[in-house]
Parts: structure tokens; C-alpha cells; sequence
């Protein structure tokens, strides 16, 4: 067994273990922390991949922003899930049914149709330019073949963030209208002409 | 070197488990986790691929979906908050009308 193999069994145990744990644990906190563990699992598997250009990104994205974000929303809307119950009972069998039929497909795929997969050998390992997936590489490519997807993407992250913002601004829009539509009901009658009554001035007789 | 295979394999077994945690799970920020844990997987099976073939295209679609998943998590993240304030409840199975 190569050093290699070694710690990419490691790694996988952990990267494994870390989504079991995420998906079973109650606190929505915890699961965020073991999501960040498997997150960064991934990142070091992105450098065995010779991609460290994605791997930074992995972390700074996913690991910092994303997550971030996740535990901002946790925090706001409080982490502990009370368990009510499912209004559709046999659920939990299903899933786990077709979790179970997903993976035999898998493993089934995986074992007859591997033999046509490159294996990554030890000459190939070699054989990869220095420098394959840095930030020059991938924005050599980035910025000639792919300079279309890359501005859509700019159009993409601008919607997203407008619609994050008018879906947050909702209510205190709400607000302000019904503030809006209680001034226009009080401020007609301070300013509306105030009709004093004629004092009675008492006839002359 | 490690074969290529292993990894498609890790990234299955990733996959799986995020499927089993949009399944199971009823608080909708663990969905959206188990989602981000399924973009993930693909991710990996991608970076594999791009790493045997020698090329870069696979890196450069991870790259974008990175990007879309950090759209996709403000804007689903945003919704879920804004469900907080009407309904009280992250459970799916409460929300179970669309009027708001």
C-alpha cells in the first residue's frame, strides 16, 4: 500500500464519517461544523488532484462564505430542530430503500464499467505539466474559452443578490406601507381646514 | 497513484448520503446542507475526471459550480428566512401551502 492510497483512505474515512455525522446529528450547529469538515476533506482531495486553484476556492467559498451564511441562519432562526411528526410515516423506510437501490446501482456501475476508467498511474502522475489547475492555468482557460459562462455567471450572482435582498427587505417593506397608509389617514385631519363654529353673537333685539 | 475509480466511488457514496439527508431530514437549512453536500460529490467526481484526462475543462465547470451553489444558497437561504417570518416553522412538512 502506497503513501498515496494510504491518505486517500484517510481522507475518505473521514470525509464519510463527517456527512454520516452531518446527517444524523439533531443540532443544526453541529451539522454545520461536520459540513465544514467534509468541505475541507474535499479541498485536500482537490490538491492530491493536482487543482489547487479549486481547492482555495473550496475553502474560501464553501468553507468560509457558504458556511458562514448557513451558521448566520442557524444562529437567526435558532439551531435545535424539535422533532414533530412526519405527516407521511413510511418516508424514512422509502428513503432508505432507494439511498440502498441508489448505491447498489452504483456499485454495480462502478464495478463492470470501471475497466473502460483511466487509471492513474504512476507514470501518468508524472505526466501532468507543471503549474496543471494553478490560477494561470485555469485562467488561461477561463478568460479564452470560457469568457461567455464567466460574464453570464456575473449576471447569475448579481440576480441572486438582488433577490436575496428584496426577499430579506419584504416585510420591512409591508411596514413602511402600512405606516404610509396610517399617515395618509391622520394627516388630512390635522390639515384639513378646521371649521370653527361662528361664536353666537346674540341677535339685537 | 490512487485509481480514478475510488474517487467516482467516494463521490457516490458522498452523493448517496446527501440524497438520504434531502430525503430524511425535515428542517429545510439540513436540506439545503444535504444539497451542498450532493454539488460536492459531483465536484469531486469532476476534479477526478479532469485530473485522469489530463485537462481542465472539469475544473473550470467546478468552478462554476461553486459559483451557482453561492447563488443558489443566498437566494434558498433568504427564502428560508422569509418563510421563518410568516409560518414560525423551517419544517417542510408545515409548509404545505403556497400563500404565504
Amino acid at each position: 500500500m502506497t503513501a498515496d492510497l494510504l491518505l486517500f483512505l484517510v481522507l475518505a474515512v473521514v470525509a464519510v464519517a463527517s456527512a454520516v455525522a452531518m446527517l444524523v446529528s439533531r443540532n443544526a450547529v453541529y451539522a454545520a461544523i461536520f459540513l465544514i469538515l467534509n468541505f475541507s476533506t474535499i479541498a485536500i482531495f482537490y490538491l492530491l488532484l493536482a487543482a489547487p486553484f479549486i481547492a482555495m476556492a473550496q475553502i474560501t467559498v464553501y468553507a468560509g462564505a457558504i458556511m458562514v451564511l448557513f451558521l448566520f441562519v442557524i444562529m437567526l432562526l435558532g439551531g435545535q430542530t424539535h422533532h414533530t411528526r412526519s405527516f407521511i410515516p413510511w418516508q424514512a423506510p422509502l428513503a432508505i430503500l432507494l439511498g440502498v437501490a441508489l448505491a447498489v446501482e452504483v456499485i454495480y456501475v462502478l464495478i463492470t464499467g470501471s475497466s473502460g476508467l483511466p487509471a492513474l498511474t504512476g507514470t501518468q502522475a508524472t505526466s501532468v505539466a507543471p503549474g496543471f489547475g494553478g490560477p494561470q492555468a485555469i485562467g488561461e482557460v477561463l478568460f479564452n474559452q470560457y469568457l461567455l459562462p464567466f460574464e453570464v455567471t456575473s449576471i447569475l450572482l448579481l440576480v441572486a443578490m438582488i433577490g436575496a435582498i428584496v426577499l430579506t427587505q419584504k416585510e420591512k417593506e409591508r411596514e413602511r406601507e402600512q405606516i404610509r397608509q396610517t399617515m395618509d389617514q391622520t394627516i388630512p385631519e390635522i390639515h384639513a381646514p378646521v371649521e370653527t363654529p361662528e361664536p353666537e353673537v346674540p341677535e339685537k333685539v | 497513484m490512487v485509481p480514478v475509480s475510488y474517487y467516482v466511488g467516494l463521490s457516490a457514496i458522498l452523493f448517496i448520503l446527501g440524497a438520504l439527508g434531502v430525503l430524511l431530514r425535515r428542517n429545510a437549512i439540513l436540506i439545503f446542507m444535504s444539497v451542498e453536500l450532493m454539488l460536492n460529490a459531483a465536484n469531486l467526481a469532476f476534479v477526478a475526471f479532469a485530473r485522469a484526462y489530463g485537462t481542465l475543462n472539469g475544473q473550470i465547470f467546478v468552478f462554476f459550480v461553486i459559483t451557482v451553489a453561492a447563488a443558489e444558497a443566498a437566494v434558498g437561504l433568504a427564502l428560508i428566512v422569509a418563510i421563518f417570518h410568516s409560518k414560525q416553522s423551517n419544517d417542510v412538512d408545515e409548509i404545505n401551502k403556497i400563500k404565504g
